[in-house]
């Protein structure tokens, strides 16, 4: 069992109708992720990386091919067999937090819950608690994102992926809209919880970030180039140190 | 159990645009408080029709001359004034169920006497008539069998003619000259006010009816008979009992229709209320056109919203909200302000119509039918206006929505 891959992509194609023309934004592409690996998916824009990430989380079908998530095929399922799917197996972050405004931290973190088919939002409360004790800002729930700083909105979006216990979490350019350091802040925050268990697939289009992870799938053209373990793997706690450091000379 | 998640989802949505809430919810209120007024303004003016149809009499029957043309049979004049006093005696000696029986005389006439002279209507009447038209003095006294019996010259006059002919003195025992016959005035009739038809009921002279036929109308014929029984449910008897005696009476054979018309103040009433009825329809009518404007409000807000909320829907879809989830939620909104507001427009409209009726003096009724009515109206508009919005809404595309800028 614990050798059944939580991603299986077998000659996945995805092909968009833009008018006449047809686009190919997927060519046969064939992914597996283990239980426990951390993956970047990388690539320029047009590789087809955002395809890829929509269809491994469920929000887009693919024209061709097979996708087994977590020992469930999941390709042929209806729109709302793939909410469920998502709301349980998936956790999603995104670059632009997509956290509710005017809704509080804690409430936030529930949301999923709320949608959750088997019972779970009667201890909503009681789970986003800890989810948010999981990424350090129990002491927040109360807080508007307005009132909290890109980090701490994107973690607040990461206990909300959290929530639900995914066997997936599936993150689109999380470091996208912040600065270095909180960057590697949430980088750490990543690899803390990866070192948990959990299954990270990150889609980047920086170098940069994906030598923190486990291992790095590029893309181009809507094929996978390069599938490649990281070799020299960053800590980023060190980093934050290390930025620490630097920027008390400054 | 999922129902009440999204109704708390869609209570904080609600809560957390409190001003949009508040201006989407002012077209219900106004629609709803609109509504309201005017139905109570109509059932204001139904109810005091109703009052002054009672105000004519307690249980009261009235038996007129001639057939009402009933069955499209016209009776033609040779059936016509055919009451006498004498039906009104056998119908005395032969009702078990009359309370009183009188009948009217009606002798319109200039009176002189006091400060001046004054045209009003001489009625003729029996002793019964105080009884039958719950109609008291205000002092003296009414005449008696004895004084109609010997066909006295007394007279009992309302208060119209009083403040006429004796604006400063009392007119108990003065002498007045109706068509040149001096009567005596032994009584002073209390107030009575308006008709339903807004005529003055207390301009009238009452005087025996005996002395009346007598000395100023000089016809055999009486136009009129008025009855009544002690309690309302005798009426319908009572009624089939006049009916039978009077046949009797008129010799009518079983194949001849009925030369006479009997009528009670439901019928009198019935006619009345059909008129106030139609009115208050017509205002309800003219006040929904702004619960309407009201609704297609929500609807643009609604839709409004979709498309602010685009992002919102995104995120929600993407954690495993399905279509119909979303839906639910929009359509609970748009319903709870809708209802919300049509509460708020029940009270607005109380208000409303206190002060309408406080200003003009109308009477305004708010009844409990038309406040349920009201609310339930008030739902229906925000789900029929919360549903193409809310439709659309739940068939978003959770890639697009999420990017939507």
């Amino acid at each position: 069992m614990a050798s059944q891959p939580v991603i299986h992509t077998h000659g996945l194609v995805k092909v968009y109708a833009m008018g006449a023309n047809q686009v190919k934004a997927l060519r046969g592409v064939d992914l597996t992720v283990a239980p426990g690996e951390f993956v970047a998916v990388m690539g320029a824009s047009g590789s087809g990386k955002s395809t890829l990430m929509n269809i491994l989380g469920c929000l887009d079908v693919p024209t061709e091919g097979t996708y087994d998530l977590d020992g469930e095929r999941v390709n042929g399922l209806g729109r709302n067999a793939l909410a469920d799917i998502r709301n349980r197996k998936i956790g999603f972050v995104f670059q632009g937090f997509n956290l509710l405004s005017r809704t509080s931290a804690v409430e936030n973190v529930e949301l999923p819950l709320l949608y959750d088919r088997s019972g779970k939002h009667l201890e909503s409360r009681r789970l986003a608690l800890r989810a948010l004790d999981r990424v350090g800002l129990s002491d927040r729930g109360h807080h508007m994102p307005n009132e909290l700083s890109g980090g701490q909105q994107q973690r607040v979006a990461i206990a909300r992926a959290l929530v639900t216990e995914p066997a997936l979490l599936l993150a689109d350019e999380p470091t996208g809209n912040l600065d270095t350091r909180t960057s590697v802040e949430v980088l750490s925050l990543f690899q803390q919880l990866n070192d948990q268990g959990i299954t990270i697939v990150l889609v980047t289009h920086e170098r940069d970030i994906s030598t923190y992870t486990k291992r790095i799938v590029e893309l181009r053209d809507g094929k996978v180039i390069r599938d490649v373990p990281v070799a020299d793997r960053r800590q980023a706690s060190d980093d934050v140190k290390d930025l620490d450091a630097a920027g008390e000379v400054v | 159990m999922r129902a009440l998640v999204l109704i708390k989802v869609a209570w904080q949505s609600i809560l957390k645009n409190t001003m949009r809430t508040l201006l989407t919810m002012l077209g219900i209120i106004i629609g709803v408080g609109a509504v309201i007024v005017m139905v109570a303004v109509g059932q204001g003016a139904q109810a005091r029709i109703n009052q002054q149809i009672q105000n004519l009499g307690t249980n009261m029957i009235v038996l007129t001359a001639g057939a009402s043309n009933q069955g499209g049979v016209n009776q033609g004049a040779a059936s016509f004034n055919r009451l006498t006093v004498e039906n009104v005696d056998t119908l005395r000696r032969e009702s078990t169920l009359l309370a009183g029986i009188s009948p009217v005389i009606f002798a319109p006439g200039q009176v002189i006497g006091g400060a001046g002279n004054w045209r009003t209507h001489v009625n003729g009447v029996s002793t019964d008539y105080p009884v039958i038209r719950d109609w008291g003095l205000s002092s003296g006294s009414f005449f008696d069998a004895n004084d109609l019996r010997t066909l006295r010259k007394v007279a009992v006059i309302g208060q119209t003619v009083a403040t006429a002919l004796f604006p400063d003195a009392d007119p108990i025992g003065q002498e007045i000259q109706i068509r040149n016959v001096p009567f005596k005035i032994i009584g002073v009739l209390a107030p009575k006010g308006q008709t339903a038809g807004g005529e003055d009921q207390d301009d009238v002279i009452l005087a025996p009816y005996t002395t009346v036929k007598d000395r100023l109308a000089g016809r055999q014929f009486i136009p009129q008979i008025l009855a009544s029984t002690s309690r309302p449910e005798d009426i319908a008897p009572a009624q089939a009992e006049i009916k039978a005696i009077m046949r009797e009476a008129h010799r009518l054979a079983t194949w001849e229709a009925d030369d006479f018309t009997v009528r009670n103040q439901t019928d009198l009433a019935e006619t009345a209320e059909s008129t106030t009825k139609v009115m208050t329809m017509l205002l309800a009518a003219i006040a929904s056109i702004s619960l309407l404007v009201g609704g297609i409000g929500i609807m643009n807000i609604m839709l409004v919203s979709v498309t602010e909320r685009t992002r919102e829907i995104g995120i929600r879809l993407s954690i495993g909200a399905h279509g119909s989830d979303v839906m639910t939620q929009f359509l609970v909104e748009s319903t709870v302000m809708s209802l919300l507001g049509g509460a708020i427009g029940i009270l607005a409209g109380f208000a409303g119509a206190r002060i309408l009726g406080h200003f003009t003096g109308w009477n305004t009724v708010v009844s409990v039918p038309t406040v349920f009515l009201a609310l339930a109206f008030s739902a229906s508009v925000g789900i029929f206006f919360g549903f193409y919005p809310a439709r659309k809404a739940s068939a978003l595309n959770p890639i697009d929505a999420l990017r939507y800028e």
